[in-house]
Order: C-alpha cells, then structure tokens, then sequence
C-alpha cells in the first residue's frame, strides 16, 4: 500500500455506478411501509367492494389530513433531535383563541371579544401557533429546560387554557371564512388533501434540496458538529419549533372546517398516534434520521388499518386494541425492512 | 523535509503568548512557529498546554496576552469563523463526522449550494466531493454514508474537509490515537503527499516514534511553557524525553518510599496468559504475586486500558485465560470476575464508576448488597455499618454514610470507587488510572490505599500512564500498540518508562543503568 502513488489518481469510473446503487438502497429504508399500504390494499379490496371507491379514498385521505399535518410537524422535529408534545394541544387552543378573539361579544351562545375583524381568524390562529412555538423555543433553547417535560407541561396548560376561554364546550358559530378550508373541494378533491399535499411536498423539497433543511439531519445527528460547520443550530432548532406549532394551528383551521365546530376535545390524545406513525414511518426518536415521505406512510398506515377494519365489519370497539397492535407489528417490520435497531 | 522556502512568512506565528483560566495557567508565554510545508511536531505530557494552543490557534479561544499571525498578517477577529478555516485547519480529537449523512454532504456541511434558497444540486454536490477526495487522493465514495466508513476513512474525509477552505497549514490533534498500526502508516503516507504538495502541518502526538518518522521540526511544552524547538534529527530520543519531562534530577530520585518493596515471593494471585482482543492488545502474559503491586503503563492506544477492563469482566478476550489464586476466572463477565475475586476500580469514576445521586453508602456497597440481608433484602443498617467501615478504613472525609457522593471531592469520590472494589475482599484489585483528576494530596492518600491492599497479602494491578500511579509499583510492565515491550523493576527513571510507552524501547532491550533490575520469571 503506498497512499503517495494514488495522489493524484484519477476517480475511477465504478464510482459514480456503486454510488447509484448504495443511493438506492439508502431510500428503501424509508420505504418499509409501502408493501405494507400495498397488501392493506389488497386485503381492502378482498373484504369490501366499498373500499377501492374514490368516495371511500378521499374519505380517508380527508380523515388522515389533520393527523398527518401534526406528523409533518413532529417528523421535522424529530429529525433535528426535539420533541414537541404540546402540538396536540395547539391544534385545539389555536383556532379557539383565533375564534374567541373575533367573534361579537354578544347574540351566540359562545361570545368572543369581538376585537378583530371577522377576516383575521385565519391569520390570527396562526399567529397563535406561532407565539406558543416561540414561547416552547424560548424554554427550551433560553433556559435550557428539558424539551420533554416542557412539551408535556405545555400539553396540559394549552389544553387547560382552552377548556377555560371555551367554557368546557364546542364552539359551533364560527366564521365562514375560518371554515372554509376544511369544507371546500376543489376539483372533486377536498381542499385539505389538495394542502396537505402540498405541505408535505414544500417540507420534503425543503429537506433534501435546501441547506437549512440538511441541517436538519446535521443538528439531529451530531449537534456539536453541526455547530463546527458554521450551522446556526439553536436558530434553526427555534425555527423548527415554530413552524412545527404553526402547522398544529393549521391542522386546527382544517378539522375546526371539517367537522364545523371547534370541539372542546379537539386533538386530545393524538400525540401518541403522531408519535406512533412518525417513527413507524422511519424518523429517528433520537434525530438525524428519516423522511417526511416515510412519516407520510406512517400516517396512511394507520389510518387504512382502521378503515379497512370498520369496512370488514370489526366493531370500532376494537379500534384503540388494533391501533396499538399495528404500531407495535409496523415498528417490528421497520426494524427489520430498514435493518436498523431503533433503540 | 522541513523549510524547504524560509524566504516565506511562517504560515503561523505565535509569540509571548499566555492564557489563564481562572486559577490555572494554562500557557505562559509561549511560542511556536511553522514555516510552510514544514512537518512540525507538538509533543509534552498531559497538562503541558497543548489543547489550549491548538484552541488558541484554530479561533476557539483569544489568548489573553500575546501575538498570533497567520502567514505575516495578524489573526483574524474571534467569530470570524470563515477567516480563520482559510487560514488554519484542524482535525480535532472527536470527531466532527454526522453518521448518517453521506460523504458528500459531510465534506460541504453547510455549504452544499451557493445560497440559502438556492436548491442543492446533488449530482453537483457529488461531483465537487469527488473532485475534492481526489484531489487529497483520498479513495472513499462520495455516496457512501459516513457511519459505513473505517475510522481510518473518516479521518481521511476530515483532513480533507479541513483543507478544502483553502487552508496550507493544519492542526492534528493525536490523530493516530484511534488507528491500528496498519492505518497509521496510511496516515503518514498520506500526510507525506500533502506536505509535497505544500501543506504545512503541526503534528500532536503521544507517541514519540511517529514524530521521529513524520516530523522535521519538533517543539516540547512543559508545564504550560515552551522548552524546546530543534530539528528532530538534533534532539535524540533521551534529549526529547527529558525536555518533556524535566530535569533528569528526578532519576536520582529512589521514587515514592514504599513499604515492603523487597520483592515480594508470595505465591501467584493473578496469572495471565496468552491473553488478546483483536484491536486491542495480543498475546499477553502477566503474572502477579500476593503482596505486589504491578503497572501496567501504556500510553492511549496502547491497550492496557483494554486489558484491565478484560480482567475486570467487562470485555471478553478472544484468546488466553485469567487465572486467580489457582482458578480459572469465566472471562467476559463482571459477576465471574467478581466472585473470583478482582475488585475493579473503572477508569472514569463519573461514567463507570459512581452513581451520582446516590448516597456514599449505597455507591460503596453496590458490589456486596447480597451480603446486606437475607433473601435479597437490603437492609439499612446492616449498609449503613459497612459503609462506615469502609470510611474509617479508607478515611473518606465525608458528611456521612447518607451524604449524596456528589457533595465529596474529587479524591473522596474516587476513594468510594475504591471502597467497593474493596468491599468484595478481592483477592486482586485492578484500578484504572486510580488518581485520574484528583488533586496531589488524595493522589497520596489513594496510592497508599492500593499499597496497604498487597501489603496485605493480596496483590493489586494499577493500568495507567501517569508516572506518579506508577511509583509505588514493584514492578511495571509497558505497553505499546497491543504488546508488552517491556518491564522494570522499581527504581526505573522516568526517561526509561516514557520511552517504553512511547514505543521507542526495542522489546528485548533490557534497561542497564540500574542496578535494581532483576530478571523476571
């Protein structure tokens, strides 16, 4: 071996071939689901004729677009090496505070303040999401308080905070323009499928083709080395818990349009379906790893399963029983499609 | 080699320089200087203040008095990180690599595209790295992920990285600290290339052999001072040793007056033979008496670390057996290795060693809570009672037997360590680096703590590098890259020893000078 000889070797040409296929193998990883999804399709389609109808897709899609939006949020927290546990309380407080903040103080059985005009409920719900990830960012990342125990005092004081604005019940009064969204089809599409497509294909282009998005992976893999290459990480950790609020406000516009009222248990008990379809999806709970394509599968995964079963006939008795059986079976298949220990 | 242009401004420059940290002096007007293209080395023993000076030099830190130039102009401003990459590159001890990134990216972190919104191009990405790896001729896939690469690839993926800001001189921190022999010789041969391609480089080492095969110029600290710099070829291996260590008055010296330094006969405790890990050490024989005490010196990669972790149960060798007053010992695990009586004091109390929120009780009788009650029950008193022997025998200065271990020194800390390897009444104890960061008092106190155990009829095994660990040994055998290479008896000097664990003594060359030396079975 004489390393000096091979100085100035040119790059021999199996490189660029064995890079291709290394590349590929590298993406299987994070398509562990997608047999799956194949073969919950089939047996859809072997236990209901009902199944393979565009009515019965979109209904799942537009069941799944509020879930997944949290998913979206926790994945690209996940990947920079976070948690966020409160996104399933903000999904709810958000939107009720938009509500409360631009509804007339008088006439309904639920009076807002009345301060705003009607228009702003949209933008003012996001900016709720947005205030409560920065506050989330400034504990976390000023104080250095543990992100976990955090998220989860911020699970219990939003949801508190919303049952107390809300007196305890649904909000049924709110504004058109608030409602929109979640109601509206466009091209025989629900405007929320149409989005959240969207949203997930802004965050994966984000991800793989931008430097504030690698750095990402860089701070959930190595946060020290990150910060040696010049990565700004506590900002971009900040920004990711922003965003990741903003999206649980928005996935709150979305079900607040879906199902017309602001209901007082809105996203109560999600996070652990998020968490579940996140790593079933191949994100990483200790960072640096995963794709938002995957924590995608992870969402549509659990959501035909219990379609599939409520078209099967299975009691929704059943439901919460099989959940808990398809994550832990999903996470077994991922540990071995991907080879990987998730420890 | 070196100097090859002295025409040039020294590609860095540094002069009176000084740095304190609080109490402790970390640099006292202290110099260095590289010319370009030149190979130089940056050798002395813990403390000498060599992480300061490369902290100092690569922008991390602002020395507090001195000079700093970087090829005739003056250092560029702290936080300016862009200027300092392309001046000084550095590849640090820990390593900087994201494992789950891909070559590619890890060598343009942060810079795959040219602006923030502008997408990266990763068949470009690819492209630069491939041309980048190339350049340094460096044989790895841009496309491979990091995680899949040998340490010996990643270092070479680092060096390249730091020298792609355009950087001609760079910093090694003791690169071959976690390379086998094979890879170390890639290494050099590599980092030959580099200087004939006009890279200069300040070359950090524990390990004196490879200045003397790699460096042309070598520069000694000591105790936070410059001593020394010449041209290797001028500064034979004894002169080195000693500008690294001191005056050679300390030879004169007899060592630490022990107790029962007549060499003891007693019969054999602890009998090792044939013993090996693969990437650790090979083929190692060792055998200890009752009432002796044994070093086992080495320097980082050396392996006796290793080895004292194998005895102690917490690695499994691949050949060879332990042997303990007669029996053989099940290797590779701890509860074996217990009841066959090693007591075992871990290298790094804070991460083997303690458990910092527990009582100086509970930590002192973690080994022997079997013996604290009948049927598996822990009872207070009975814990309380052996921890307070265990204080009185070792004089640990605590509040009491209830105090959290995190309230005691450092010393005191280590002390408890030591209680409980005690506390199974091991017939050998194995203690890693005993006084690694305690102060000289406790270093005292602790030493005298494992001399009274073979006093006592037993035998005990200090692993360390520290030469003060190693006085109070009968006897110390040196390691270096896995092998033993040589032994002494007490009395050795301190030149002899470092030589040894620096891999400069031939295997078969017994030390002359003292009379002390007898021939080992």
């Amino acid at each position: 071996m004489s390393p000096t000889l091979e100085l100035r070797e040119p790059p021999t040409a199996t490189v660029p071939e064995s890079a291709g296929r290394r590349f590929e193998l590298a993406r299987f990883r994070d398509l562990s689901l997608v047999p799956v999804l194949l073969v919950l399709g089939v047996i859809g389609f072997i236990v209901s004729p009902a199944f393979l109808t565009s009515d019965n897709l979109l209904g799942v899609g537009q069941q799944a677009t509020e879930l997944s939006l949290l998913v979206l949020a926790q994945a690209l927290i996940l990947i920079i090496g976070r948690m966020d546990l409160s996104l399933e309380s903000t999904i709810g407080l958000a939107p009720v505070v938009a509500v409360w903040l631009v509804l007339p103080d008088y006439g309904a059985r639920f009076t807002g303040l009345g301060l705003f005009p009607e228009w702003t409920s949209v933008p003012l719900c996001l900016l709720v999401g947005a205030i409560i990830g920065a506050i989330n960012g400034f504990l976390i990342l000023k104080l250095r308080l543990n992100g976990f125990i955090v998220t989860l005092g911020g699970l219990t004081l939003l949801r508190g905070l919303q049952i107390a604005i809300s007196e305890g019940q649904s909000i049924v009064n709110v504004p058109a323009s608030f409602s929109y969204l979640g109601r509206a089809s466009w091209f025989g599409v629900p405007a929320a499928v149409w989005i959240c497509a969207v949203l997930f294909l802004l965050g994966g282009s984000a991800l793989a083709w931008l430097r504030h998005g690698r750095a990402l992976y860089a701070i959930g893999g190595n946060a020290e080395a990150a910060r040696a290459a010049g990565i700004r990480v506590d900002r971009i950790v900040w920004t990711v818990l922003i965003l990741g609020s903003l999206l649980a406000a928005f996935a709150g516009i979305l079900y607040t349009g879906h199902y017309g009222s602001i209901s007082a248990d809105q996203g109560s008990g999600w996070i652990f379906q998020v968490f579940a379809a996140t790593v079933i999806g191949g994100v990483s709970l200790n960072g640096g790893r995963g794709t938002l394509f995957g924590a995608l599968t992870g969402v549509l995964t659990l959501q035909l399963v219990v379609n599939v079963m409520t078209l099967a006939g299975v009691p929704p008795l059943w439901n919460q029983f099989l959940n808990g059986a398809i994550i832990i079976v999903a996470l077994i298949i991922s540990r071995f499609a991907s080879g990987e220990k998730q420890e | 080699m070196a100097d090859s242009s002295p025409v040039r401004a020294p590609v860095v420059e540094a002069d009176g320089i000084s740095k304190r940290f609080g109490v402790t002096v970390a640099l006292k007007d202290a110099r260095i200087s590289v010319a370009p293209g030149e190979s130089h080395a940056l050798v002395g023993r813990n403390g000498a203040g060599k992480s300061t000076l490369v902290s100092l030099l690569t922008g991390l830190q602002s020395p507090d008095t001195g000079t700093l130039r970087f090829g005739g102009e003056p250092a560029p401003a702290l936080g300016d990180t862009r200027a300092w990459r392309s001046r000084v590159a550095c590849v640090y001890q820990r390593s900087t690599i994201i494992p789950a990134l891909t070559v590619a990216e890890n060598l343009f972190l942060d810079r795959q595209s040219n602006g923030p919104l502008r997408p990266i191009s990763w068949k470009r990405l690819r492209h630069r790295a491939t041309e980048l790896l190339a350049e340094y001729g460096v044989d790895v896939d841009p496309d491979a992920r990091a995680e899949d690469l040998t340490v010996e690839q990643r270092q070479f993926v680092e060096i390249a990285r730091a020298l792609s800001f355009g950087a001609r001189f760079i910093i090694l921190d003791e690169p071959t600290a976690k390379l086998d022999a094979r890879g170390i010789d890639r290494l050099f041969g590599k980092l030959r290339a580099l200087q004939e391609q006009g890279v200069a480089f300040l070359f950090i080492s524990h390990h004196l052999q490879e200045v003397y095969e790699l460096c042309g110029t070598v520069t000694v600290y000591r105790d936070a001072r410059h001593i020394v710099t010449a041209p290797v070829a001028e500064l034979d291996r004894r002169a080195l040793v000693e500008a690294m260590t001191g005056e050679s008055s300390r030879r004169a010296e007899p060592g630490r007056p022990v107790s029962g330094t007549s060499r003891p006969d007693g019969p054999a405790l602890l009998d090792v033979a044939g013993l090996g890990l693969s990437g650790s050490y090979q083929d190692v024989s060792l055998t200890a008496h009752a009432g002796e005490v044994v070093g086992l010196a080495g320097a980082a990669a050396s392996g006796n670390v290793r080895l004292g972790e194998t005895l102690a149960g917490l690695r499994r060798p691949d050949s060879g057996t332990i042997t303990v007053a007669g029996r053989a010992v099940r290797t590779g695990q701890v509860p074996a290795a217990l009841a066959a009586g090693i007591g075992f004091v871990p290298e790094d109390r804070h991460i083997q060693g303690l458990v910092p929120q527990r009582s100086v009780a509970e930590n002192a009788t973690l080994t022997v809570t079997g013996q604290l009650g009948p049927y598996g029950l822990v009872l207070p008193s009975r814990t309380r009672a052996f921890a307070e022997r265990m204080i009185d025998d070792l004089d640990i200065k605590t509040p009491g037997p209830a105090a959290p271990v995190t309230a005691l020194s450092g010393g005191n800390q280590q002390k408890v360590v030591i209680a409980r390897a005690l506390a199974t009444a091991p017939h050998v104890l194995v203690a890693i680096r005993p006084t690694n960061g305690v102060d000289v008092k406790s270093k005292e106190s602790l030493l005298g703590t494992v001399r009274r155990v073979a006093d006592k009829g037993r035998t005990a095994v200090i692993v360390s590098d520290e030469l003060d660990d190693l006085r109070v040994c009968d006897r110390v055998v040196a390691m270096f890259h896995g092998r033993v290479v040589a032994e002494f008896a007490h009395g050795w000097s301190d030149e002899e020893l470092v030589a040894a664990m620096e891999g400069m003594a031939v295997p078969t060359e017994k030390p002359t000078e003292k009379e002390h030396h007898v021939p080992h079975p």
